[in-house]
């Protein structure tokens, strides 16, 4: 028994259908705590005011936008490698999530550049990376919405997820090299240990990263075990019409 | 390889749409610019180079639904897959009869267009340095755009969605390189930035795009 | 109930606003194809055995 059972559709759909319900209240839990906590309970940054608020929806949104974008293009690989169709109907189920993520951070972004630059929009290249996501992300829902056929669609997709990835990484140093930014640090450095933003702020901002996390999750699964059921319905009624 | 290549120009050639359309395109876009920003002459020449380069790869996107979908409507392109000659060949000569008709002429009449919006005389020089450059990367990431979208009916607008976003890093290297050169800064790494994107497209993109046409022709 | 939002109250509610309804969104969206998805499969095989 090797993890790849899991992959087989049926059994997706029961451990899936098991797992889904704990997921999603976990996901609902730590969304609701972190952002009534961020938004009721954070004192205001001396600088920037209450606009602080709005690090506890643009950070994970922006954090969960990129990781959906890398397990499409982890689904995609174990797609075109062991051809697990439950890998290419998540990696299509994902799309639309990272959207809407990647739709939240640009618009918060947006919209918390106001009282800092002065301008809804500016032409940061952080900001400016996630437009061009958000156009890559259009392109691979368009593409799979065009091919009627399943593994075709799920194929090509995978292909333009990979070099799609590599354009998108080309084009954030693109953007930097074009345009030096106004945008802050990161906010949570894993990697050196160091955080520039204070306890009160950081603790409600990790439960609400958290939060983002499992509802990405849960709500791939969900989208995922529709694509599959699509997909039996459809194979069902054709072989009913021969 | 080399004759499909010149199989590939001839009938662009004799199609009339290959040198002419892309190059009428490019001047209309360049016409317009300054009707729509205003005739002040020390705006034009400061946008001139981004303007140049944004239409050229405007113009470059015309073409390209054409790249493999007559030779797939046909069949042709079936039996060209099926030769000896490996997919990439067949990629890169497409790709290279998509340049030499649309990239080459565009790059060589930018100055000329330059003139129009008050590019300075050492910046035409860059411009064309820096079309050249980049435009063989526009061709080749097209050619892979249009190996996705061959099955597809109607696949021009996807096409444009799909091969667009991946433009940003040659637009944003080479506007800056012909900027810079007709601001006379010097380049710093921008040039060599556009010639290494260049490369890679041309020395990794074949292989993803044969790929996907042999997908599609599955 | 609210807190004090100072002056940039537009903005941060606004942000927080916009953000919930389009996570709201794609949830329902989910789980309305979710539910539909799960009926026709069901229709299909009850024919299918019946």
């Amino acid at each position: 028994m090797s993890i790849w059972e899991y992959a087989n559709p049926l059994k997706f759909l029961n451990w899936t259908t098991k797992v889904l319900p704990w997921v999603a209240g976990c996901a609902a839990v730590c969304v609701s705590v972190g952002l009534i906590w961020g938004f009721f309970f954070t004192p205001d940054d001396y600088r920037q005011g209450s606009t602080v608020k709005i690090i506890y929806l643009h950070v994970p949104a922006a954090l969960m936008a990129i990781n959906a974008w890398l397990m499409m293009l982890v689904a995609s690989l174990i797609w075109l490698v062991r051809r697990h169709h439950v890998s290419a109907l998540a990696a299509k189920a994902a799309a639309p999530v990272g959207v809407v993520f990647t739709l939240v951070a640009l618009f918060t972004g947006a919209i918390w550049g106001k009282p800092m630059w002065g301008a809804y929009w500016a032409w940061d290249p952080r900001l400016t990376s996630f437009l061009i996501l958000f156009l890559f992300y259009l392109g691979y829902m368009a593409l799979w919405s065009a091919i009627e056929d399943a593994d075709t669609a799920a194929d090509l997709t995978s292909v333009l997820c990979m070099v799609g990835s590599v354009f998108a990484l080309l084009s954030r140093y693109a953007v930097n090299f074009w345009n030096q930014g106004l945008h802050q640090g990161t906010s949570v450095p894993v990697a050196t240990g160091e955080r520039t933003v204070a306890d009160v702020f950081f603790v409600p901002l990790l439960i609400s990263m958290v939060g983002f996390g499992l509802m990405f999750l849960a709500l791939v699964l969900l989208r995922t075990q529709t694509e599959i059921r699509k997909r039996r319905a459809a194979a069902l009624i054709a072989r009913e019409t021969t | 390889m080399i004759a499909l290549l010149r199989r590939d120009l001839r009938l662009a050639i004799r199609a009339g749409g290959g040198f002419g359309l892309a190059l009428a395109f490019f001047l209309i876009v360049v016409v317009l610019v300054p009707f729509g920003v205003g005739a002040d002459m020390a705006v034009l020449g400061r946008v001139a180079a981004g303007v140049l380069w944004t239409g050229a790869i405007l113009a470059c996107l015309l073409s390209l639904d054409r790249m493999f979908a007559l030779d797939f409507e046909d069949g042709s392109l079936e039996l060209l897959v099926t030769s000896p000659l490996p997919t990439e060949g067949i990629v890169l000569a497409k790709a290279a009869a998509h340049w030499i008709t649309t990239g080459l002429p565009l790059s060589l009449a930018a100055p000329v267009l330059g003139i129009l919006l008050n590019l300075p005389p050492h910046g035409a020089v860059w411009m064309v340095i820096s079309l050249l450059v980049g435009t063989p990367a526009l061709s080749i990431i097209g050619a892979f755009g249009a190996a996705l979208t061959v099955g597809i009916k109607r696949g021009g607008l996807l096409l444009s969605i799909l091969v667009l976003p991946m433009y940003v890093p040659t637009l944003i290297f080479g506007a800056e390189v012909a900027r810079r050169g007709s601001e006379g800064v010097a380049l710093g790494s921008s040039l060599v930035m556009l010639c290494a994107i260049s490369l890679l497209a041309v020395g990794l993109l074949p292989f993803a795009a044969s790929k996907v046409l042999r997908i599609n022709l599955k | 109930m609210l807190p004090d939002l100072g002056k940039y109250a537009f903005e941060v509610t606004a942000a927080y606003g916009v953000s919930l309804v389009l996570l709201a969104g794609i949830v329902a969206i989910s789980w309305r194809q979710h539910s539909v998805a799960r009926r026709q499969l069901k229709e299909i095989e009850a024919r299918k055995d019946g």
